[in-house]
C-alpha cells in the first residue's frame, strides 16, 4: 500500500474544526493587496492622458515645491522638471505610454517576489492554503520547485534594483526640500507636508527593503562563522533587527507609498494646498 | 472554579471513526490532557492517547485543538473558549493508529537519510574543537526542537498534498539548517535539499513557525535561509561566476 494511502483523506476546501474567524486575515490582506493593485494601476494609466494633455497630474510644482510621485520616480520620458528625455519618436502614436509604465514593475517583482509576499498571496489569493489547518480547494500542488513559481528564485535580483530605487527616492525627497522662488529662481529650503510624506515613504520603503531575506543572506547569513568576519556579522545583525518586522514594514511602505502619490496627485490637480511649514 | 465542559473527541483507527461528545467537569489550572485523561479515566477507558512528560518537552502528546495542531499538555484551559464544545482530534498529517494516537514513525526514516555532521578535523590535539558563541547562536535555536511535528501536521504539503515522498517537511529542514549551518560540519546537503528532500515545496505561509510551541522562527531563521542557499548554488549566475573568479583559501 501506499504510504498517501495510508494518510487521512484531503479535507474539502475550507473544511475545518477550526472555530475562530480563520476568513479574516486572508481576507482582509486580499483587500489589503486588491485595493494597492487597482490604485496604482489606476495611477500609472492617469499618466497617459498626462502625456497627452502635457500636464503632469504626478508632479506638483505649486508655491515653488517639487514633488514627484514615487509611482513616476525615475521619470524616463516624462513632461515633469524630473523628466530623463522626452518620448521618442519612434513611440507608435496608438500605443498608450505612461513613465510609470517603465517603472513600476521593479518594486512591483520586488514586492511580488518577496518571502513575505509570497506567503501572504498564496495564502489569499490562492488559497494554497487559505489558512493554517484549512482545507484546500485543489489536490495538485507543485509549490516553488518547478515552474512558474520556481522563478521567485529571482528574488535577490529584483533586491538589487529595489536597492537603486531607495536611493532615488530619497533623491527625490531631497528635492522636495528646495522650494524656488517665482521672481528670482533661486532655491530656498524648506519643509513643507510633502516633504515630509516623501521622506518618510524613502524611509519606510528603505526599512522594509533593507529588511529583506536575501539581503540577510548575501551580507551574512551565508556564512558558517560569522565572527571571522565581524563587519558581515554587523550587517547581518542589523538586517535580521529590521527582517523580523518586514510584514510591518511591508505593509507601511505599502501603504504610504500609495499615500504619497494620493496626495501628491491631490496637490497637482488643486484638490489640496500643500502647507509649508517654513522655508528660509 | 468548577465548570461542565463538552469535549468532541474524535474515536476510531486506520479504518474510519467519528467525533464523539463528552461532557465532564473541569476545575482551575488544568490543560487539555488533564481533561483527555479524566474522560479516559472516568468515561472511556478504551480511549488511546500518547503522553509522556506532561511539560512540553517529550513532544507526544500532539493533537488538533479546535483545529490547531497543539501540545495537548501545554494548551491551558482557561486559554480556551469553554461555553463551546472543545473539538480534539489526531494529527492529519499522518496515518491514524487509534483515537489520538497516530503513527509518527515517517519521520524517524526521513531523518536517517539526510547526511549526518561530519566535523572539520579537531582544533586541538586532544580532538577538541573551538567555536565563538555567536558562530553557534543561530544553531542552537534549531536545537530546542522537541520532535514533537506539529510543524510537519500543519504543513500543506504534507497534510493536503501528502508529499511525504517528496518533501521532508519543516522539521527537517530546521534538522538540516542545525547541520548545514553549524560551524564545525564540512558536509554539503544543498543538492538533496533541492531534489529529494524537496525544499522548493515550502511556500512559506509560516504555519510551521505559528504553531511551534518552542517558538523556533522555522520559516526565517531555517527554511528561508537554507533557501537562499540553494539559490546561491543552482539559481545565482552572479553569484556562480564570483565563487569561480574570487580568490580561494
Amino acid at each position: 500500500m501506499d504510504y498517501a494511502d495510508t494518510l487521512p483523506k484531503q479535507r474539502p476546501f475550507g473544511a475545518t474544526t477550526r472555530p475562530d474567524a480563520w476568513w479574516l486575515q486572508p481576507l482582509v490582506v486580499f483587500l489589503g493587496f486588491s485595493a494597492f493593485i487597482i490604485y496604482s494601476t489606476w495611477a500609472a494609466f492617469q499618466g497617459v492622458s498626462d502625456m497627452k494633455t502635457g500636464i503632469p497630474s504626478y508632479w506638483y510644482g505649486g508655491h515653488g515645491a517639487n514633488y514627484l510621485s514615487p509611482f513616476y520616480s525615475p521619470e524616463f520620458w516624462g513632461i515633469s522638471p524630473h523628466a530623463i528625455g522626452k518620448l521618442p519618436s519612434w513611440w507608435p502614436s496608438w500605443a498608450p505610454f505612461s513613465p510609470a509604465f517603465l517603472i513600476l514593475w521593479a518594486p512591483a517583482g520586488f514586492r511580488f517576489t518577496c518571502y513575505y509576499y509570497r506567503g501572504a498571496y498564496y495564502k489569499s489569493f490562492w488559497a494554497d492554503p487559505i489558512n493554517c489547518a484549512v482545507g484546500e480547494p485543489r489536490k495538485s500542488y507543485l509549490g516553488e520547485k518547478y515552474f512558474p513559481l520556481i522563478i521567485q528564485n529571482v528574488h535577490r535580483y529584483m533586491f538589487y534594483v529595489a536597492a537603486v530605487f531607495i536611493v532615488i527616492l530619497a533623491y527625490d525627497a531631497w528635492l522636495g526640500m528646495w522650494f524656488t522662488d517665482a521672481v528670482t529662481g533661486k532655491e530656498h529650503f524648506g519643509i513643507g507636508v510633502g516633504t515630509i510624506i516623501m521622506t518618510l515613504n524613502a524611509v519606510f520603503l528603505g526599512l522594509y527593503t533593507f529588511g529583506c531575506h536575501s539581503l540577510r543572506h548575501l551580507v551574512g547569513g551565508f556564512l558558517d562563522s560569522k565572527s571571522k568576519a565581524p563587519s558581515c556579522a554587523k550587517a547581518y545583525n542589523c538586517v535580521s533587527c529590521l527582517n523580523t518586522r518586514h510584514m510591518m514594514w511591508a505593509w507601511i511602505s505599502l501603504f504610504w507609498v500609495g499615500f504619497t502619490d494620493v496626495y501628491i496627485r491631490l496637490c497637482a490637480t488643486g484638490h489640496i494646498h500643500d502647507f509649508i511649514f517654513f522655508k528660509f | 472554579m468548577n465548570k461542565q465542559v463538552t469535549f468532541r473527541i474524535w474515536r476510531g483507527d486506520a479504518t474510519g471513526g467519528k467525533f464523539v461528545e463528552y461532557t465532564t467537569e473541569i476545575t482551575e489550572g488544568l490543560v487539555v490532557l488533564d481533561v483527555i485523561h479524566k474522560i479516559q479515566a472516568t468515561q472511556a477507558n478504551d480511549m488511546a492517547c500518547r503522553w509522556n512528560c506532561k511539560a512540553g518537552k517529550c513532544g507526544s502528546c500532539s493533537a488538533e485543538i479546535n483545529g490547531i495542531p497543539k501540545l495537548m499538555c501545554m494548551t491551558r484551559m482557561d486559554t480556551l473558549n469553554t461555553d463551546k464544545v472543545i473539538t480534539v482530534e489526531p494529527m492529519r498529517a499522518f496515518p491514524s493508529i487509534r483515537d489520538l494516537v497516530t503513527d509518527v514513525s515517517w519521520n524517524f526514516r526521513v531523518k536517517t537519510k539526510i547526511k549526518k555532521f561530519n566535523p572539520r578535523k579537531p582544533d586541538a590535539e586532544d580532538g577538541t574543537w573551538r567555536m565563538m558563541q555567536e558562530d553557534v547562536d543561530r544553531v542552537q535555536e534549531f536545537r530546542k526542537c522537541i520532535e514533537c511535528f506539529l510543524c510537519q501536521d500543519v504543513c500543506h504539503v504534507l497534510r493536503d498534498h501528502h508529499k511525504h515522498d517528496e518533501f521532508i517537511g519543516p522539521r527537517f529542514l530546521v534538522y538540516t539548517a542545525a547541520l548545514e549551518m553549524h560551524p564545525l560540519d564540512t558536509e554539503d546537503r544543498l543538492a538533496e535539499l533541492k531534489q529529494t528532500q524537496g525544499i522548493g515545496f515550502c511556500n512559506i505561509t509560516k504555519c510551521c513557525t505559528k504553531v511551534c510551541p518552542e517558538h523556533i522562527t522555522i520559516t526565517d531563521n531555517a527554511i528561508i535561509p537554507l533557501k537562499e542557499r540553494v539559490v546561491d548554488e543552482y539559481y545565482d549566475p552572479l553569484g556562480w561566476l564570483w565563487k569561480k573568479i574570487r580568490p580561494q583559501g
